[in-house]
């Protein structure tokens, strides 16, 4: 049983191109649909879960099945399990990625590849602007730390985007208790 | 102690990264450039491999960073300290979860953290994005290229969406850009 999950697992890592989205349906279609070890309704909880935790999102779900199946060392051994074929593979390019990058040809294929991943990123954060919830304390927040995080960036000041989430998680804190000490009908509450 | 570093560093991403994928390399980038580790450029390489390459790309990140800064155990510490946070919170999660996730204090913290993530994210990506596009432009006595393989991998990224029913994967357009940078920059 620890086996399979291992494996499971590994085939899942070893097989998912473009991150934890990705991974996710080939999951539910592995632990619920062929080997029925979660229900869909489980799956969508730990899919939830993931969102609101930090971490990669693959190891939470390899984490939470493993440990409905065995357990403490069935959530280590699944999550081993998914680590494992990207570590082996990533390891092995990061040997050779500094010589590659002295051949022109590929020094130049990733000249453009750097401006594709900015794009990517900016996709990425585009999307999720869109679906963001439109509340006036959201947008001011998410302006703000733009603005902050793009002025870092340009004058290499001193002060990470960590100390800048927590500045955020604080002031959404307060706003709430505030607004709940003086009994206003609050912004936060969904 | 580059080992301690690695361990210290990669635990703050693990906690701190919110929001998939992207928060993560937004994190990751600011936490190597801060401990000086690499340059700009060489982050974007690494985040370009571990974006064409199989399993979480925040884990490929990890042992990237660690490897280039460790060696083997660089790696595995580094592989490791990214996991552990997540492997932690999903374990007490499922003992205490529910009535935690629902908890409004806890939902308050989240409420103000998503939109900084996104705010970073996308300031990440736009000063990737000048740096490698518009910078060379500026510094380099008008060197245009870059300026113009951007033009060209944002008309095919976003101009497909708009034009053909299905959209360009991430993978499909990182090897579209390192066709167009050959031919661009020369090989």
């Amino acid at each position: 049983m620890l086996l399979t999950l291992f494996l499971l697992f590994a085939k899942i890592g070893l097989f998912t191109f473009g991150g934890g989205y990705a991974m996710i349906s080939i999951i539910e279609n592995i632990c619920v649909e062929q080997k029925k070890w979660i229900t869909h309704d489980e799956m969508m909880d730990v899919a939830v879960i993931a969102e609101s935790t930090p971490g990669p999102i693959a190891i939470n779900c390899a984490t939470y099945v493993g440990y409905k199946q065995k357990g403490i060392v069935g959530a280590i051994v699944a999550t081993l399990g998914v680590v494992f074929p990207s570590f082996v593979v990533i390891f092995a390019i990061s040997m050779f990625l500094d010589n590659f990058l002295e051949i022109t040809w590929i020094a130049s294929a990733f000249k453009g590849i750097r401006i594709a991943v900015a794009l990517l990123i900016i996709d990425a954060a585009l999307k999720m602007v869109k679906q963001m919830s439109k509340k006036f304390v959201s947008i001011a927040i998410m302006v703000c730390s733009f603005i902050a995080m793009l002025l870092i960036d340009y004058f290499s000041w001193n002060f990470s985007s960590i100390s800048m989430m927590l500045i955020a998680a604080i002031f959404s804190l307060s706003l709430f208790i505030i607004q709940n000490m003086i009994g206003k009908s609050n912004e936060i509450e969904e | 102690m580059i080992y301690l570093e690695l361990i210290v560093g990669f635990l703050k991403v693990g906690l701190f990264s919110f929001g998939g994928a992207y928060g993560a390399i937004s994190l990751i980038r600011d936490v190597v450039l801060d401990y000086g580790w690499l340059s700009e450029d060489s982050v974007m390489n690494m985040i370009a491999v571990s974006e064409s390459t199989p399993g979480s790309i925040m884990v490929n990140l990890a042992t990237y960073v660690g490897s280039s800064q460790g060696g083997f155990l660089g790696a595995l510490l580094a592989t490791i300290a990214v996991v552990v946070p997540a492997f932690i919170i999903i374990l007490t999660a499922m003992v205490i979860l529910d009535s935690f996730l629902d908890n409004k204090y806890v939902q308050a913290v989240l409420f103000g953290l998503k939109p900084c993530i996104m705010g970073i994210i996308l300031a990440t990506g736009i000063s990737m994005l000048t740096k490698n596009a518009l910078l060379p432009v500026v510094q380099e006595t008008m060197q245009l290229k870059p300026l113009i393989v951007a033009v060209i991998l944002s008309l095919i990224y976003f101009g497909s969406r708009k034009f053909m029913k299905k959209k360009i994967s991430p993978i499909m357009l990182i090897v579209i850009s390192a066709i167009v940078g050959m031919v661009a920059f020369g090989i």
